[in-house]
């Protein structure tokens, strides 16, 4: 199982120009800096064909019969209709379908749905403190909206960790996400303000 | 039963906007009235809409990029486990010849995504390959590889040939005496490559048949014109389906840039392939496929001399420019060089590349990107050579009309915007020569400007507003909302007119059963709908005044709509609810159609005599970019830009803001991060996810500031679309300032580490 943190705000080790230079025109450090994948290896067992698994989905619990190859984010979309975690990238690269696994930042779809059985999962539909999107709205930091849901939770998230975040924090912690549209400064915005208690 | 009424063949006089003080809730920052529903996850876009008993269909990307197919075996595919339907697709017949990389040859629809994924990849390919050509920066290489067109030329003179002059003659010594005069001359080369639209929401829709009638959730920038896509898509010989049997949904749209104005092949494949099996299909491309075929921008490379005064004015252009939009050739179009920076005298020659790509789709600002890149790196360039400062040298051709725009008093426009943009930068305090600036360890930083021009014409929209007895107000447009916030437009157009708030109306957009509104392309969208909603609110507000007039006794001219209420200038007046009471039992419904262009007699809007009062077109737009570059590791980090737009009348600053904040945003993603990498062997797009497909993030944007540029003069004209101008100067303004910060040009865009270094090696700096 492979699980990807979004809110790594990790400076680089390669920022060397030898590195730059042999890296390709493929290279740019802003990419460097957003992922970090570690790998766990929890379970040992085999397992094969469907099978039933209880699943904890904003605080109520689900029993599911799933595939072991289902990702967390086809379970939510296709069986439970939770579609604001959303299918961009299937390695996590673009963050979009980040969702809370107790308490922690994933993307949902680099997480195996048997892999969660007995945790606490939460998404942007299930965020109980609205104070988050309450802020997107407030600073519009949404445009066609698609990676909007992932990036409320990427930031409810780091909010939780680090209520007092400066705004270079905030620069610095929320590169796992990608908007298209690029609203990058009205979501700095608006996690500026929710650091502000709302203001 | 609603009262139907059409308007009448209307007066462009009849309609106007309220003045600046006038004005309750038009020019208000308004949150987005979908706001919440996006955040939370509620609104569902066409990838979210999950339908009872529905089948996922995955597609087989071709991974060559030129071959031919010998044979594609279906039936390991078949018997996979889940799989329901094996479609295979022309392309993917024996024989067909593909012309580029990711290109679908069949479809699986399965009973999940994880057997779809199964069956796709258990089809059996083989193919014959094909020689491939994709690297069109080497034009030497393109025509010796047979793959360039030409693309236009033209040579604009002040001087007349004489009437026994050979004009080719003529031109080439004129052209050669003009250079001669010049004060300075630079030669350049310069480039900006590929870019790919990689909506983060992809291609493709989820359909369903009753019977005859198609309903098809459809991932669109075109709402009202993709039914009759369906419709002609589908039709055989034996069965026609026409427009009306297809009713299009598309609530939420997660980006389109340009590329979502058709259903596309694998759309109609969806719908025959639900057809067939009877279940309704969610087509979705993946992420790769959405990077290779759905869409591109052109390339663009340019070997260009200029030749200017003392003052850096610009007296003679000559440039030749190529690139590529893909397999059937094509390119920046020569008709926009050079761009807004335009002599009195110069030539311009186009060459068009044919490369082993999927053919270019509309890419916010159509041309507009490149050309900018290739021709203000020149102009900044210029001054470099001069030892002068840059904005000296755009202000100096503003001030002698070196200016070709779209807005009508373009050259005082644009000196006003770089007055402001030169204020918000602090441009003065940071400016230094080029390469001169204090170096702080491996940094140096430094300034860059560009200047744009876009149309932004409204389109045609028709919109039905019906008033109830009990005064609820509701609408009905065939429009969508790529991001614009097109629902909160509406609302604000409507509630302005009536003198509520915008959540006392009901907006809906997003079918094709509504009445039909152009496609949001070219930034035509806040024009067409608010053109059309504030005509026929207007109409309404006309009818229910002469019933509240004929009640209180009172003139209709002095009624006017405020404050949730219908009032006179003399005192009188009544509620907003009691006014609607006045309708009796039905409704009051008007449609308004406006229709600019249209040729349709009888119908149209306004004519070349009869401006609309509404909305304009013609912008201006300035940017500035502050930043710093590390010679030791070549990376560029954005410091700030300033982005100073006009728009005409601003409806929302909100969600006006927001397309400019995100424009320039895209801008950054386009000048240091994006580029489409093809291996020139095997033609393979090599970095189509996102982990390789770099995007800025949000680390990267450095500090942006915007200012809608909204004086009198440009209020009065009316609303104008904004979703493309500020996205064209933002890569030029970049990469002047980073040659502004090294001293050193990098002449093809994106900046990358890389190319900043072998820049600076070139230039023996390294």
């Amino acid at each position: 199982m492979t699980d990807s943190t979004t809110n790594q705000g990790l400076k680089s080790a390669f920022s060397r120009r030898a590195f730059m230079r042999g890296s390709g025109a493929v290279a740019a450090t802003a990419a460097l800096q957003t992922q970090q994948v570690a790998a766990e290896d929890k379970s040992s067992e085999i397992v094969s064909g469907q099978k039933t698994i209880t699943l904890n989905v904003n605080r109520k619990d689900y029993s599911l019969r799933i595939e072991p190859r289902d990702t967390l984010l086809d379970v939510l979309r296709y069986k439970l209709d939770l579609t604001g975690a959303k299918p961009v990238s299937s390695d996590g690269s673009s963050g979009a379908s980040t969702v809370m696994i107790d308490g922690k930042p994933k993307t949902a779809s680099t997480t195996f749905a048997i892999a969660c059985v007995g945790k606490r999962i939460v998404t942007a539909e299930g965020l109980d403190d609205k104070k988050v999107p309450e802020a997107f709205v407030k600073y519009d930091a949404q445009q066609c909206g698609f990676c909007t849901p992932g990036f409320v939770v990427a930031l409810h998230a780091f909010l939780n960790k680090y209520p007092h975040a400066t705004e270079d924090q905030i620069r610095q912690g929320l590169n796992g996400n990608i908007c298209r549209c690029g609203t990058y400064a009205n979501v700095i915005q608006a996690a500026v303000s929710v650091v502000k208690g709302g203001k | 039963m609603a009262l139907q009424q059409d308007s009448k063949k209307p007066e462009s006089k009849e309609y106007s906007w309220p003045s600046r003080d006038g004005a309750q809730v038009i020019g208000q920052a308004l949150d987005r009235l979908d706001g919440m529903a996006k955040t939370t996850g509620a609104a569902k876009y066409t990838y979210d809409v999950n339908l009872k008993n529905q089948l996922i269909a995955m597609a087989l990307g071709c991974p060559y990029a030129h071959c031919r197919i010998k044979s594609l075996d279906t039936r390991a595919a078949e018997s996979v486990a889940g799989v329901v339907s094996v479609y295979v697709l022309p392309q993917g017949a024996v024989g067909s010849e593909i012309q580029w990389q990711g290109e679908l040859l069949a479809v699986v629809a399965a009973e999940s995504e994880g057997a779809a994924h199964e069956g796709v990849a258990a089809l059996k390919l083989d193919v014959e390959t094909l020689d491939v050509f994709v690297n069109e920066e080497d034009l030497d290489a393109a025509q010796g590889a047979g793959r360039t067109t030409r693309g236009g030329s033209k040579v604009e003179l002040e001087r007349e040939p004489g009437d026994d002059d050979d004009e080719d003659e003529f031109a080439e010594l004129e052209m050669a005496r003009l250079f001669e005069e010049a004060d300075y001359t630079v030669e350049g080369y310069y480039g900006i490559d590929v870019i790919t639209h990689c909506c983060l929401e992809p291609h493709g829709s989820t359909v369903v048949w009753e019977g005859d009638k198609l309903t098809a959730y459809l991932s669109t920038q075109n709402v009202s014109g993709t039914n009759d896509g369906f419709a002609g898509g589908l039709s055989t010989d034996e069965k026609t389906v026409t427009a009306d049997e297809v009713e299009v949904i598309c609530n939420y749209v997660g980006g389109g840039f340009g590329s979502k104005f058709a259903p596309d092949f694998w759309g109609i494949a969806a719908a025959q392939i639900a057809k067939n099996t009877g279940r309704p299909v969610k087509l979705m491309l993946t992420r790769d496929q959405e990077l290779k075929i759905a869409g591109s921008r052109p390339s663009g490379y340019i070997h260009v001399k200029i030749g200017a005064d003392k003052n850096g004015v610009v007296s003679i252009w000559d440039s030749h420019h190529w690139g590529t939009s893909g397999y059937r050739g094509g390119g920046v179009s020569q008709g926009v060089m050079p761009y807004v920076i335009r002599p009195k005298n110069y030539r311009r020659v186009a060459t068009n590349v044919k490369t082993n790509n999927a053919q270019a789709r509309a890419w916010r600002a159509p041309n507009h990107p490149q050309a900018c890149a290739l021709t203000q790196t020149a102009i900044d360039d210029l001054a470099a050579e001069m030892g002068k400062d840059s904005l000296d040298v755009f202000m100096a051709n503003c001030q002698a009309g070196n200016i070709d725009s779209k807005h009508p008093q373009a050259a005082e426009v644009y000196m006003e915007e770089l007055k402001i943009a030169a204020r918000l930068m602090g441009w003065k305090d940071k400016w230094h020569p080029h390469g001169k600036g204090r170096a702080r360890g491996s940094i140096v930083d430094g300034l860059g400007m560009a200047l744009h021009t876009w149309g932004g014409v409204a389109n045609d929209s028709t919109a039905t507003v019906r008033v109830y007895p009990d005064g609820g107000v509701e609408s009905f447009c065939g429009s969508q909302d790529v991001g614009t916030g097109t629902r909160t437009i509406i609302a604000q157009v409507l509630a302005e007119t009536f003198g509520l708030g915008i959540k006392d109306v009901r907006v809906n957009i997003g079918s094709s059963k509504y009445p039909a509104s152009g496609a949001s392309g070219g930034s035509t969208t806040v024009g067409g709908v608010s053109e059309s909603h504030r005509r026929a609110s207007q109409d309404i507000l006309r009818q229910l005044n002469g019933l509240v007039a004929k009640k209180l006794g009172v003139p209709a001219a002095s009624l006017y709509a405020s404050g949730g209420r219908i009032q006179s200038r003399s005192g009188k007046g009544m509620s907003w609810t009691e006014a609607c009471r006045l309708l009796g039992l039905k409704p009051l419904e008007i449609t308004n159609l406006y229709e600019r262009f249209g040729g349709r007699d009888g119908l149209r809007a306004t004519t070349d005599d009869m401006p609309s009062a509404l909305s304009n077109e013609g912008v201006c737009g300035v940017q500035m970019a502050h930043a710093e570059v590390d010679r030791e590791t070549g990376q560029v980090r954005m410091k700030k830009l300033v982005a100073v737009q006009d728009q005409g009348l601003v409806i929302n600053p909100k969600t006006c803001k927001s397309q400019i904040y995100g424009a320039v945003v895209m801008g950054i993603h386009a000048a240091l991060f994006e580029q489409r990498i093809n291996d020139p062997s095997t033609g393979a797009f090599v970095n189509a996810e996102m982990s390789d497909y770099k995007l800025a993030r949000l680390g990267d944007i450095g500090e942006i500031v915007v200012e809608l540029y909204e004086p009198e003069s440009e209020r009065k004209r009316g609303v104008i679309g904004n979703g493309e101008p500020p996205v064209i100067a933002p890569t030029t303004a970049i990469s002047n300032a980073v040659c502004n910060a090294l001293g050193v040009r990098v002449p093809v865009i994106p900046l990358t580490p890389k190319r900043v270094l072998e820049a600076l090696a070139a230039a023996g700096r390294a």
